[in-house]
């Protein structure tokens, strides 16, 4: 049982740098530098010398950046492929039917970033200025910043490790010209691992608002939010809500509702009820949003009076609910 | 070429014939229950085959729960882990996860690269699975440290590395799909070919197939880029319902659900007995026997499997 073993003990992982060795102290920690893990470390000068007791170099221009920004929203699950991404753009063109409201999404799911293709932007490239780097724009109030946009070809793998990727967030966070935001909503890759920490270690500072968790009915998708939630908790991220996708089919042909995905332990509300988190609503599985984003248009504006918009509509007035008594 | 490496990853190894890695880029498209499927096949394939199944998606393990192995320790031996059996005293299909070391089932795995690198060597050098005919491997989404770290320990000891990809038919699946297949050229990973998974869905209200996440989009792939098609599997309700371990359907009465791998014994392989009876088993024993003919000729050939 040694990786027990090894998670029980290890430091807080948020200070636990990319690309450390395996039995790293943490860089805050009193061994820093000086424990046997450290021997050849990269890092080990730097550690001993007690500079990483103090905040990482990054962070004030992070926090410069995002002093103009509102609302930092992040957009979890545990699973994959579970909607997240799908998610993450209908709450961004939600947020931007309202002119006056400015929003951004950032894209920090490397290895598979879908986003530019379900916000219709798929052969789009960034660019940069001497602010740095431009988002892309959906339409005036809808900016968006992927590592889609820097790929030479979209077939290309993106066959990074962890602290390459970290570089890349960090870059994003304090190198995109954003502008003044009301939100920035985070799509994120599933999973808990390197980009997660990246993505609180950077923020933490500035604020997150909360984070939105996705999940599909099954058990199976559902043991993997309950690592997702103690992950928040873990970091201090407040959850905001659990939303339930794909919860149920209707058939076009006779109406009929079925579950694909069935719930055979009580879904996401009986979850989000075991794990005292808010439970936003369920979103029915309707094949057209597929379609919708491998075509890159909003669905919430091509079929404005299906049962799946009426349940996006719902979620995302709690969101923003939430997010006003902040 | 079948001179073997003299690292503990190697030794290990060297009982194992053939491994088989199922990838994709995106997420949630079947990757843990082809993974499964492919196990319990190979495991069917003859009466003596022996399968593991090692599990490599470190934050999110699906494995444990789809073999009905939820909560099950593992065992320290002096010779290494001993793995998880499925098939209770036949141990024809035996089991590694993350999964199985976690104390409570919500505990969270927040792990960077370096620590998953090492927990994946462990994997592959610690785990005591004797002689192996088939070693099939799950891995996490995209094409990132888990796979690098797989690909950097086994590729100098072993000469059976082979691939199978999964994807769904939509373009944002197809997509991802195409990245892993890019990522399996760079390394040089020979592919067995190419699922296409959760290909339209049957209404049980009327029967009408609608596609659900679309459809075709696995085929077309394979076609235009030369690589082998093994067939789509469309929506089956009932395999997601046996592979979250939940109470056996009153059809399958009698047959213990397995939660405690011991318990079952020799000939009521409670999983095998129930997964046979979906719609999904027949299709799938399709491509195991496909995959299980190419590995054999080209073993017969001495050479790696071509695409
Ligand atoms: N053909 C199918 N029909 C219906 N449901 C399916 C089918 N194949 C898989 N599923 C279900 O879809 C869900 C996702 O599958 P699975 O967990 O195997 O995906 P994965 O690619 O391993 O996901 P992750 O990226 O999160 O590891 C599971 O609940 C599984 O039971
Ligand atoms: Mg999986």
């Amino acid at each position: 049982m040694l990786a027990v073993q090894h998670a029980a003990s290890a430091p807080d992982p948020l200070s636990v740098p990319s690309n450390a060795p395996e039995h790293c102290p943490g860089t805050e920690s009193e061994l820093a530098g000086k424990a046997d893990a450290c021997a050849g470390c990269a890092n080990q000068e730097i550690c001993a010398s007690g500079v990483t007791r103090g905040p990482d170099p990054a962070l004030p221009l992070v926090r410069e950046r995002m002093s103009t920004v509102k609302r930092k929203i992040l957009v979890l699950s545990g699973k994959g492929g579970v909607g997240k991404s799908t998610f993450t753009a209908q709450l961004g063109w939600a947020f931007a039917a309202d002119e006056d409201t400015q929003t951004g999404i950032m894209d920090v799911d490397i290895c598979g970033p879908s986003i530019p293709t379900i916000l219709g932007l798929a052969t789009e490239q960034v660019h940069s200025s001497s602010s740095g780097w431009s988002p892309v724009y959906v339409q005036d109030n809808l900016g968006v910043m992927s590592v889609g946009f820097m790929l030479p070809s979209s077939k290309d793998a993106v066959m990074w490790r962890g602290p390459k990727k970290n570089g890349l967030i960090s870059q994003f966070l304090k190198d995109v010209d954003w502008g003044a935001l009301d939100y920035l909503i985070v799509d994120t890759p599933p999973g808990t691992s390197d980009e997660h920490l990246s993505i609180v270690t950077y923020l933490r500072d500035s604020g997150i608002d909360g984070a939105v968790v996705i999940t599909t009915p099954q058990e199976v998708a559902l043991q993997d939010v309950r690592r997702e939630i103690d992950f928040c908790r873990k970091v201090g991220i407040k959850v905001l809500g659990l939303v339930e996708n794909m919860s149920g089919f209707v058939c076009p042909k006779c109406k009929g509702e079925s579950q694909i995905f069935k719930p055979s332990t009580g879904g996401g509300r009986r979850l989000a009820q075991d794990m005292n988190v808010s439970f936003l609503g369920s979103v029915p599985l309707d094949p057209r949003i597929g379609k919708s984003a491998d075509y890159g248009v909003s669905f919430l504006d091509e079929y404005p009076d299906s049962p799946a918009t009426t349940a996006y509509l719902e979620i995302i007035d709690k969101i923003k609910q939430q997010l006003d008594v902040l | 070429m079948t001179e073997v490496a003299d690292t503990p990853v190697g030794r290990r190894l060297q009982h194992v014939k053939h491994i088989i890695i199922v990838c994709s880029g995106k997420g949630g498209v079947g990757k843990s229950s082809v993974s499964t499927q492919l196990a319990l096949s190979l495991r069917g394939s003859s009466p003596n085959a022996r399968v593991g199944i090692l599990d490599i998606d470190l934050t999110g393990p699906s494995i444990p729960r789809m073999l009905g192995l939820d909560g099950h320790p593992v065992h320290q031996s002096s010779d290494g882990w001993v793995p998880v059996h499925a098939d209770g005293s036949e141990a024809r299909l035996v089991c590694m996860s993350v999964g199985f070391l976690l104390k409570k089932k919500e505990d969270s795995v927040v792990w960077r690269g370096p620590k998953k690198n090492a927990m994946i060597r462990q994997f592959l050098s610690d785990v005591r699975w004797g002689e192996l005919d088939y070693l099939v491997i799950d891995t996490p989404p995209g094409t990132s440290d888990e796979h690098l770290s797989l690909i950097e320990h086994m590729a100098p000891v072993h000469s059976r590395l082979s691939a199978v990809i999964v994807t769904t038919p939509q373009a944002v699946a197809l997509l991802d799909a195409m990245k892993c297949l890019s990522f399996t050229r760079a390394v040089n990973l020979p592919l067995l070919g190419l699922i296409e998974n959760m290909s339209g869905y049957v209404c049980p209200c009327c029967g009408e197939v609608s596609n659900v996440f679309s459809t075709g989009g696995g085929e077309e792939m394979a076609r235009r880029e030369g690589i082998k098609f093994l067939g789509s599997l469309p929506v089956d309700t009932e395999l997601v319902t046996l592979l979250d371990a939940a109470e056996p359907s009153p059809l399958s009465d009698g047959v213990t659900s397995g939660v405690n791998g011991d318990t079952n014994s020799a000939s009521t392989f409670a999983l095998w007995q129930r997964y046979q009876q979906t719609p999904t088993a027949s299709l799938f024993s399709k491509m195991a026997e496909e995959i299980v003919r190419t590995l054999a000729r080209d073993e017969g050939s001495a050479t790696t499997p071509s695409e």
